[in-house]
């Protein structure tokens, strides 16, 4: 059965557990970082960090407002980096059809900077990685080797609050319909973020880009308001609609 | 805490105040979020807006050190709006008390000030005794001295308009919290106060809490599911190390600490031993003689005896009027009076304030025992930046500690829960857990003095200490064993087996507890309750997230103290939705109530407050050394050179000591013209001693920043990133500047204050991190505990090219 994460940002606190947990069980080493004037560290996802808490903060009015967002891979459910990734080598980039994560293997080696660039290009949310030492290809694994052995992704695991949530694909689905509904009494443009076409679903409470460029799939700034805003509500109208059917 | 964690989802208005506790205590928003997506309203009022700000209602930002002028102008709204939860506050306050008459107030000083000494002579902070010596009250709370008007007349100076202008918080934004918050006082609903070191850490620390238990109690919020003031403690096991005596004035289970003026059992016992005469008082710590001998025959054994005293002349005694906590310890260190020592578990080169005395006061010492995981900025003081180790005459040893995970034993969490925790790993090379390392160097001692003698050799040979530490067997002598056979109801204890509740402790020599809170944690019947994991509960309990087979918890595995107060005299729950105790067909059901005695109303009742000597909670604590009531004072170094309240600046009794490193800036010094406040953050722990040498750790947060606002970055010159250079009157310290629109200028009498934050953990055995924050701060601290003033003194920051204490 298809997997899903609901990450819930009403509920994040930025505790970075999730962050740290993930380098911990992937065994990765630290990166020397500096202050650069952000709790944001390491700045960007890297290498050694395929989960990184975001924070974003702004004032408006007299209200401040600080979001925070556990960046991911997605694990599109029709993934555009496996359709690049094919183009140069078959199986560096693969989908496991039980729990649907997106895996990159180590075949993404064979990859050319180029063709891993392209990759990264592909990706509607920037998360793939080149290995400075080994070339591959590296990105979150959905803890694969965890959570087919029942256990929850190591992220999940450490989460304190509740943000982070793992299951089958249904159920997260009602879980994230029934959060959404829970937030909009305080945050009326609350909304869930490409629902129909990842595996790992934010609920924002306020405008993606500000939480981050690469919140949503495919949209920039310039486009539209109403045309992004329908764009985002369609994927919900209509599991709204099958959910009152079903 | 009151209560405890899950407890906290059973709130329906926050007030954190004095705490980050999203970052602090992560594990706390859980419950938060929960009570918040209930429609609970969750409110932040500190001086920056943090993790915990964005995930609260609203934030209301508030100059460092103005508590109480905040807290006492919400008494005050609650009182003029009549706000107040009354039934509880005639019940179960001491608002209807007679004050002795001649107890007054007058410009920020109560009566009995001894300008020369800086004390208080508390005589007339004292109750009206009718003929019995039981208390006058008057329930219509009209007397012009009871408690209720006094409180009134204390408070009507705290104006929305002049609370304003000294916070720095907005009116609107004043009455907004006040509001939200005091809604609560009704019966049916509950508001939590949470609160950590960022009230404590204040010269007025007691009496911002104080003034948190006052609006509590007016508010009907104490001993209620939901409700309570809840200290915020976490890893560092603050909990268990007060319950067990960590500190020196507190013998394990709260009992004072001997001084030179109780030189006998007697003279102590009658000392410490409050007598109430009104049979509706239940008056506990009359039972204190109990818990006492019951100490000391588990710290000597069969040697301790109805006729050597129980070896009570064998404790060490203070000296009357002396102060022996860190800031007067590390003076006297700095003035050749100290020859050595122990420092386990703390990193006080990093921690302590004014840390440039506290490094050179640990070049006096002979030598110094350090125990750590890690070498700190504490146990490797000796090689500091500046200092040649060739001129450090201290030898210092250095024991390798074993980690948590590589230890069982039990922590005590915020909620009084004990909780078993069994060793994940063998510690690595020859580290070892503190157990093995005082019990060793108690035998050694022991062995050393019974071979060659000394002065009172019997306060070491006769203590009763075991060949080796079994963390378990360990918990046996802090339950406690009976040393005769005894009944206890029904049922016959022999000698030697465990104690089951502290009911059964007794003063004739026949009980041993290590600490008498946590008798009945392992008993006969039940074995070692901390490994309890059984999340069974009744339906009752299980409205409020009580889980009372789950750990156990102190007193007597009452999970909310004081819960007599959550239902009215006759025993009725004051909210009917969530009830914590009901007395039902003739019994209590629900958690374990504050003593078996029926309801108040019935034949044998008794008072709520049960560790009260009159058996009220205190809207007018005498207690306190610098006030009945709490009174805003500035901080010692504050930018202000007035307030609206008195012409008394800042507390008079505040704590300090002198000398060449102990400067303080002048009030409204215009060369240190910005306020400074220090604070953790979620990913180091403490000094950091621990958490800088976790790799993504460290990755996350490495090096020292300063949150300044926007405007103050303009007014400097200073770009987010740029490296800076932090000045108090006592030292520099170096940082990265993070301009942040989480921090905002105050207005304060009509003027900008700005005000910045570090976080303390940073320091210098983590190669270009920065280096102690708390070289910054001042030596001045609050009179009731000697806490230092970490949360508010007075800088200057300015940009800097030259960074030799941090890597760019």
């Amino acid at each position: 059965m298809a997997k899903t994460f609901l990450i819930d940002t009403s509920r994040c606190t930025a505790c970075r557990g999730c962050q740290i947990a993930c380098k911990e069980w992937n065994e990765l080493p630290a990166n020397d970082t500096r202050q650069w004037g952000s709790h944001q560290n390491p700045p960007d996802l890297n290498a050694y960090n395929y989960k990184l808490v975001r924070f974003n903060e702004r004032r408006d009015g007299d209200t401040v407002r600080w979001n925070f967002f556990p960046d991911q891979c997605r694990h599109c459910i029709d993934p555009p980096c496996k359709h690049e990734a094919d183009a140069y080598v078959e199986g560096a980039v693969i989908q496991d059809p039980e729990t649907g994560a997106v895996l990159f293997t180590e075949k993404t080696r064979q990859l050319s900077e180029e063709a891993c660039e392209a990759v990264r290009e592909a990706c509607p949310y920037n998360i793939p990685r080149r290995h400075p030492v080994t070339g591959a290809l590296v990105k979150c694994t959905m803890c694969h080797e965890r959570i087919t052995r029942g256990m929850l992704p190591a992220c999940v695991k450490a989460c304190p609050t509740g943000a982070m949530n793992f299951g089958e694909r249904e159920e997260m689905l009602a879980l994230a319909e029934k959060r959404l509904a829970a937030v909009k009494a305080e945050f009326p443009n609350a909304m869930l973020a490409d629902p129909d076409s990842v595996s790992v679903i934010y609920l924002l409470t306020d405008d993606p880009f500000n939480y981050h460029q690469n919140a949503v799939a495919g949209v920039t700034r310039d486009l539209d308001r109403q045309q992004f805003l329908a764009r985002l509500t369609a994927p919900l109208r209509r599991s709204a609609r099958a959910a009152m059917q079903g | 805490m009151t209560n405890h964690w899950i407890d906290l989802k059973n709130a329906d208005a926050f007030l954190i105040m004095g705490s980050n506790a999203a970052e602090h205590h992560p594990i706390s928003f859980k419950w938060v979020l929960n009570a918040k997506e209930r429609g609970a309203v969750v409110i932040h009022v500190d001086p920056k807006f943090s993790r915990t700000s964005a995930r609260s209602n609203f934030h209301v930002p508030l100059r460092s050190g103005t508590d109480i002028a905040f807290l006492g102008g919400m008494i005050k709204y609650i009182l003029d709006n009549e706000k107040y939860f009354k039934d509880y506050v005639v019940a179960y306050t001491n608002a209807s008390f007679l004050v002795n008459k001649d107890f007054g107030f007058q410009d920020g000083l109560f009566t009995g000030f001894d300008p020369q000494t800086r004390s208080y002579d508390k005589k007339t902070w004292s109750f009206q005794l009718d003929d019995n010596g039981v208390p006058k009250r008057d329930e219509s709370l009209q007397d012009p001295n009871c408690v209720f008007q006094l409180l009134k007349k204390h408070y009507a100076r705290y104006t929305p308009d002049k609370v304003s202008t000294i916070t720095g918080v907005s009116e609107e934004n004043l009455l907004k919290v006040w509001e939200a918050y005091s809604a609560t006082g009704t019966g049916t609903k509950a508001g939590t106060v949470m609160y950590a070191l960022g009230w404590t850490q204040h010269s007025v620390g007691v009496q911002n809490i104080r003034s948190a238990c006052m609006i509590q109690l007016l508010l009907g919020n104490i001993g209620i599911p939901g409700g309570g003031v809840n200290a915020l403690r976490g890893e560092p096991n603050v909990q268990g190390s007060t319950d067990h005596a960590l500190l020196y004035h507190i013998l394990p289970g709260y009992m004072a600490t001997p001084t030179a003026a109780w030189q006998t059992l007697a003279d102590y016992q009658k000392a410490n031993t409050p007598v109430s005469k009104d049979p509706k008082s239940a008056n506990w710590w009359q039972n204190k003689p109990k818990y006492m001998v019951s100490l000391l025959k588990a710290w000597f054994g069969d040697k301790a005896t109805a006729d050597n005293d129980f070896c009570y002349g064998l404790l060490p005694k203070l000296e009357a009027g002396v102060d022996y906590s860190y800031m007067y310890l590390f003076d006297r260190m700095y003035h050749d009076q100290v020859r050595g020592g122990f420092i386990f578990g703390l990193n006080p080169m990093n921690t302590l304030a004014n840390t440039h005395k506290a490094r050179a006061a640990m070049d006096h010492l002979d030598w110094v025992v350090t125990s750590e995981l890690h070498h700190t900025e504490t146990t490797d003081n000796w090689r500091r930046p500046g200092v040649d180790p060739k001129t450090v005459k201290t030898e210092y040893f250095l024991l390798p500690s074993a980690h948590r995970i590589e230890k069982e034993g039990t922590i005590s969490n915020s909620g009084r829960w004990t909780l078993w925790h069994h060793k994940a790993i063998e510690p690595a090379g020859e580290a070892k857990n503190f157990g093995f390392m005082l019990i060793g160097l108690a035998n050694k001692l022991r062995a050393k003095y019974l071979q060659e003698g000394g002065a009172l050799p019997e306060a070491v040979t006769w203590q009763d200490w075991p060949q080796h530490y079994d963390a378990e067997e360990w918990c046996k002598r802090i339950n406690g064993f009976f040393l005769a056979d005894t009944k206890v109801g029904d049922k016959t204890y022999k000698k030697g087996q465990l104690v089951p509740s502290f009911a059964a402790l007794k003063d004739d020599g026949t009980t041993s507890s290590l600490n008498w809170l946590y008798t009945g944690s392992f008993t006969e019947e039940e074995g070692n309750k901390t490994k309890r994991r059984d999340p069974k509960q009744t339906p009752m309990q299980e409205k409020i997230g009580l889980f009372p087979n789950w750990s156990w918890c102190w007193p007597v595995n009452r999970r909310i103290i004081y819960n007599r107060a959550s239902v009215d005299p006759t025993g009725k729950p004051w909210n009917p939705d969530k009830p914590l105790i009901a007395w039902e067909n003739g019994k209590w059901v629900g958690d374990v109530p504050d003593g078996p005695w029926p309801p108040l109303a019935n034949e044998g009742g008794k008072y709520p407050f049960i560790m009260h000597t009159h058996g009220f909670s205190q809207l007018f604590g005498p207690g306190r050394v610098d006030g009945p009531f709490p009174e805003h004072y500035e901080p010692v170094e504050t930018p202000v050179t007035s307030h609206p309240f008195s012409s008394q600046l800042s507390n008079p009794m505040y704590k300090f000591v002198s000398g060449d490193l102990d400067k303080l800036a002048k009030p409204g010094d215009p060369a240190y013209p910005i306020v400074l406040t220090t604070y953790s953050l979620t990913e180091h722990w403490c000094g950091g001693g621990e958490t800088r040498n976790v790799p993504c750790l460290l990755e996350a947060e490495p090096q020292l920043y300063v949150e300044m606002s926007e405007e103050l970055a303009r007014e400097k010159g200073i770009k987010n990133g740029d490296g800076v250079i932090v000045e108090s009157i006592r030292g520099k310290v170096e940082a990265i500047a993070m301009v942040t629109v989480r921090i905002r200028p105050f207005a304060v009498q009509g003027k900008t204050v700005h005000l910045v934050g570090m976080p303390f953990c940073f320091g210098w055995t983590t190669p270009k991190c920065g280096d102690s924050t708390n070289r910054l701060t001042p030596s001045v601290a609050d009179p009731n505990t000697t806490i230092y003033e970490l949360k508010a003194c007075l800088v200057d920051v300015k940009k800097t090219d030259q960074l030799t204490e941090i890597a760019r």
